[in-house]
């Protein structure tokens, strides 16, 4: 039984990494850069929707649809700012810029809000023990658990579906394929790209608030340890996958919390890079991610 | 001569010596007026230990052309292996300057040996892949410092991991104590042992650059199908230039950790190798002069904005946007190539 | 092109190189106290100068300190008497930062240091001002390390100009533990640590080795650590099924509010039993405070004594900066208040260099006897540890309610 809940508190870790490591993934599979400010948008929607919810008294539902807008015009922001005018350079160039973004964020965040902590409000957490419970209480699935995942999978197919059937999703397959070839098919390169800024940032604003629901502590560098954790789980689903990163997320919550429970609290760390190393050495584009084949 | 002057990587070569030897004189002489701030004169061991850093990682950068976003590993591996020899030989080598030397090269033994087992399977992985494996081996490396413990008594070494069970006779020293690192280290990096380092990294360098095995790995970098279809064996040679990276980061890690009377493991972990790979990015991939003055203008950078006093991370945030866009602006580029153009005219 | 792009990034960060050298190279001149502290009368002036983490992940202990410091200067300014002047660096918890904040603090013309906030960064700073001579008192680095000059030696020597506003590590574990054992809390414990900490390692080491002496058996130890502060499930667990009716904490309040979250959550309620870095919790922003019913801590501070000072010293607080000051804050008032004191009974005067005030604070700190919102009756020993005694609370009904 506690192996059981062993890997539910894994899976519950793993669905907050699976829902950042969607947009990392997103992002990367089409504009092609490691957008390393995504954690630091994480923990702006989680402020966003802390201030409305606990400091104007907004019903949560709407706290969380206003932290989604304002991290959108976010990130159309920055892409605007400081992505764009950086197309044409080198990709270590906007890798290097989107650091900076990171700092400036974190930065502001706390002129902005100070270093005190915040408690997040549980809205998401209901009942006694704000979970179901099974075989007479010896399992317990939190609320929030349930709902992040089933948020996860929501978004996890609206993206295929978006990605697969609308037209500005098939602009961004084509994009993440090949710029050149798609701006001589009459797609705006530039436009698509931002776009794709656009749902990820939203996105981020939906991990921020499930990230901080479940573990209810924000401060202005909140995003940046799981933003790291969840790149490596995008890494480790395949990177540019969706259902990848979904997979990647799960696994290493649940192998964190396992290496914990069995081998080592100390070690826990070490053992999921370990893992992950295995992981790309056995199958180097990760799990669900697409064999590179290169041309001569 | 005169063909040798006119060779071009030379000259360069030699201007990048060149700067750092008068860089040295130039400051040595302004500390002896008396004229320099307690502040600088603080940051000149640091310093030099980022820009070793920095030339170490463009090499495999720049030159083996391999995203590593964990050097700062490697750096740690000195920085802890360094110290515990500089502390263990303290009574049998009395000369700091010797002590010094030896813990230098300890450290980038150490960590020479620790990038090759890291090497094997990271240089079998292309690209972003590489990249996260390195940042996983750096994180390993920090994870594992954090729980090391490493005592010296009469009866030799002692190691163990997870927990102090060193079991130190009387008189012992616990040297590394896990996550509270080292701590009373005599203080032994000097400026003028940090500026050698720096001269012999940048002649180790540009030497690689220039044999065979560095030809090879920048034939690897800019194609590799067409230089493995001539027969350059790609592991082995990329191997060489990611160890040798590695050792110059171990040499580095403990000139600065001998600058400090405490170091602990945390100081090594994934921001200071973004730090590390924001120097070479700014000063150019494979451009060591250029790694030279971003790790030395960003070193700086910070503390000369302490009097924006709240607001000096956010504007160090927005100098660092800013200088990348401007580096890589269009525009501003365009405006270079016509005064370059100008000034060729001109002379000719 | 790509050589333009080079050539132009190179003259950039030329440009800027000089530049900055020049900017960090000259010698400032020292400033005649042409701040606005200086009184009219032309009263004495020290400067004290300090470090601590103004941002990234330890901002809070370093604005704590900062923000309290300036309170207790502006309230000492507006005496007759001797005047301080207040400058504080951000060192961002790290040793290298702090040495270079505390080099830019020499070159303000620093007379006496407020140390280091946190205890690595303070460790780094204090092998400076001892070789400096400059007089420091940290209000919250508490590891031993601080105040020791060589630890090897036997007997060990300390720093004789390097004191501190709190207690030391060591002293906490093993006070602790025996708090629990005379009380008889519990013959089970568990310890949660955070193991890349200092001050929780400092502290969990001595808690273990008095426990053990004590016969307190430790059922449960695990750890947690900066990448993976956010999930306990496991730790929580393991001191479950192991059956500890007490669970101790040494770590400050972020991490353990978590706990409190999931191990209720997880329907687990043992006694709960933290040391100074727990204060804070209670007024931590959308905290549910019944989470924290019936925990135990010792701290030297709180925030609802009724206290005239402490009453003043915190309407005052929270009136300029928001918040409700933590044992951090509490300190560094103490430190700014104890310099008070002791420069006043030494006749510092201006002109003195750091030298000589260095030795006159020595002097007055190993003789003294200071009360303040820490503890009544503090005194130094030549260690530069200070003697008070740490009051025992427990949390009833959202509120520190002292023990005996």
């Amino acid at each position: 039984m506690n192996f059981l809940n062993f890997l539910i508190s894994g899976v519950s870790l793993g669905s907050v990494y699976a829902i950042i490591a969607l947009g990392y993934t997103m992002v990367y599979g089409i504009a092609k850069m490691l957008n390393f400010a995504h954690g630091d948008v994480i923990m702006v929607g989680a402020y966003v929707c802390f201030f409305a919810i606990s400091r104007f008294s907004l019903p949560p539902l709407l706290g969380v649809l206003l932290a989604v807008l304002l991290c959108t015009v976010l990130g159309i922001v920055i892409e605007k700012l400081a992505y764009k005018p950086l197309r044409a350079a080198p990709s270590l160039a906007v890798l290097i810029t989107a650091i900076g973004v990171s700092y400036f964020l974190q930065n502001a965040a706390q002129l902005l809000w100070t270093s005190n902590p915040k408690v997040f409000p549980s809205f998401l957490h209901f009942g006694e023990t704000g979970g179901v419970e099974l075989f007479g209480g010896q399992l317990r699935i939190s609320y929030i658990t349930i709902v992040t995942i089933a948020v996860c999978v929501v978004i996890m197919l609206a993206l295929t579906a978006f990605t697969g059937n609308t037209k500005m999703g098939k602009a961004m397959r084509a994009c993440s394929e090949d710029k050149g070839a798609a701006q001589l098919m009459g797609i705006n390169v530039n436009t698509t790209i931002s776009v794709t800024f656009a749902i990820g940032s939203g996105l981020a604003a939906i991990a921020g608030v499930l990230l901080c629901s479940a573990y209810p502590t924000l401060v202005p560098t909140t995003g940046s340890m799981p933003g790291i954790k969840a790149f490596t789980a995008a890494v480790f689903g395949g990177i540019g996958s969706i259902p990848g990163a979904f997979l990647g997320g799960l696994l290493l919550g649940v192998i964190e919390i396992l290496a914990k429970a069995y081998i080592s609290t100390q070690l826990s760390d070490a053992i999921v890079f370990a893992v992950l190393i295995i992981v790309l050495l056995i199958k180097p584009s990760g799990l669900l991610g697409k064999p590179i084949n290169e041309k001569v | 001569m005169k063909n040798l002057l006119h060779n071009k990587n030379l000259r360069s070569q030699l201007l990048t010596y060149g700067f750092v030897i008068v860089a040295f004189a130039v400051l040595q002489l302004i500390a002896a007026g008396g004229g320099m701030s307690s502040s600088l004169k603080g940051m000149l061991v640091p310093i030099c230990a980022y820009v070793v850093m920095a030339v170490s990682l463009n090499l495999t950068v720049g030159v083996l052309g391999e995203l590593s976003l964990g050097h700062a590993g490697f750096m740690s591996v000195g920085a802890f292996m360094g110290v515990t020899a500089a502390i263990s030989l303290q009574s049998a080598v009395p000369a700091p300057g010797l002590r010094l030397f030896i813990a230098l090269v300890v450290g980038a033994v150490f960590a020479a040996v620790v990038g090759f087992l890291v090497g094997i399977p990271v240089l079998r992985l292309k690209g972003d892949y590489l990249a996260i494996v390195t940042l996983a081996f750096g994180e390993i490396i920090k994870s594992i410092f954090n729980n090391l413990y490493i005592g010296l008594d009469a009866r030799g070494f002692h190691v163990s991991l997870l927990q102090d069970r060193t079991n130190l006779e009387q008189g012992g020293r616990l040297i590394l104590g896990g996550p509270m690192g080292i701590s009373g280290i005599q203080k032994l990096s000097t400026f003028l042992a940090g500026v050698i380092l720096i001269l012999v990294c940048l002649f180790v360098i540009f030497n690689y650059v220039n044999s065979r095995t560095g030809r090879a790995v920048m034939a690897l970098r800019d194609n590799r199908i067409a230089a493995e279809s001539i027969g350059i064996s790609a592991t082995r040679h990329k191997m060489t230039a990611f160890v040798l990276s590695a050792a110059m980061a171990g040499a580095a890690g403990a000139l600065f950790a001998l600058n400090y009377s405490t170091v602990v493991p945390n100081k090594f972990d994934f921001n200071t190798s973004i730090l590390v790979l924001v120097f070479v990015v700014l000063g150019g991939l494979g451009n060591m002069f250029g790694s030279i003055l971003a790790a030395t203008a960003l070193t700086i950078l910070p503390e000369v904005l302490r009097e924006f006093q709240d607001y000096r991370m956010l504007i160090y945030a927005i100098v660092l946007i800013l200088v990348m866009l401007g580096t890589n602006n269009a525009k501003l580029r365009s405006l270079f190539e016509k005064l370059r153009r100008r000034r060729r005219e001109e002379q000719s | 092109m790509k050589k333009f792009h080079k050539t132009l990034a190179l003259a950039l960060s030329l440009a800027l190189c000089a530049l900055l050298l020049a900017a960090c190279g000259e010698t400032p001149a020292p400033q005649g106290g042409a701040q606005d502290s200086t009184p009219a009368d032309g009263a004495v002036v020290i400067k004290i100068g300090g470090t601590g983490p103004l941002t990234g992940g330890a901002a809070i202990y370093g604005n704590a300190v900062k923000n309290a410091a300036e309170i207790a200067v502006e309230e000492i300014n507006a005496m007759d008497g001797i005047h301080f002047e207040l400058k504080f660096e951000d060192d961002q918890h790290d040793a290298e930062k702090a040495v270079n904040a505390y080099n830019t603090l020499k070159d303000w013309g620093m007379q006496i240091s407020l140390g280091s906030v946190t205890s690595k960064p303070c460790e780094a700073t204090s092998a400076e001002t001892y070789a400096d001579r400059i007089f420091a008192l940290t209000p919250s680095a508490s590891s031993t390390a601080v105040i020791e000059l060589d630890a090897t030696a036997d007997p060990v020597t300390y720093k004789d100009n390097q004191f501190q506003m709190c207690f030391t590590d060591p002293n906490q574990g093993s006070a602790s533990a025996q708090y629990i054992y005379d009380k008889g809390l519990a013959s089970k414990v568990a310890v949660i640590w955070k193991n890349d900490d200092v001050y929780s390692m400092g502290i969990y080491n001595t808690f273990v080795a008095r426990a053990a002496e004590l016969g307190l058996e430790v059922v449960s130890d695990t750890t947690f650590a900066d990448g993976n502060d956010t999930d306990f499930s496991v730790q929580i667990a393991d001191a479950q099924s192991k059956g500890a009716e007490l669970v101790f904490l040494p770590m400050y309040y972020q991490p353990a509010s978590l706990i409190f979250n999931q191990a209720k959550a997880a329907g687990y309620a043992p006694a709960w039993f933290g040391v100074d870095g727990m204060d804070g919790i209670l007024t931590l922003d959308g905290f549910d405070t019944a989470l924290a019913e019936g925990v135990y801590l010792l701290t030297p501070f709180n925030a609802d004594s009724t206290d005239a000072r402490t009453v003043a010293f915190v309407d005052k607080y929270q009136e300029r900066f928001g918040d409700i000051p933590n044992q951090f804050a509490a300190d560094a008032y103490d430190c700014v208040y104890a310099y008070y004191q002791a420069c006043t009974a030494a006749g510092i005067t201006a002109d003195m260099s750091a030298e000589a005030v260095c030795e006159a604070m020595i002097a007055q700190f190993t003789t003294m006897s200071y009360d303040g919102l820490t503890g009544d009756g503090m005194t130094w020993d030549a260690t530069g540890a200070v003697t008070k005694s740490p009051k025992g609370m427990v949390i009833q009904n959202g509120a520190y309610v002292g023990l005996d």
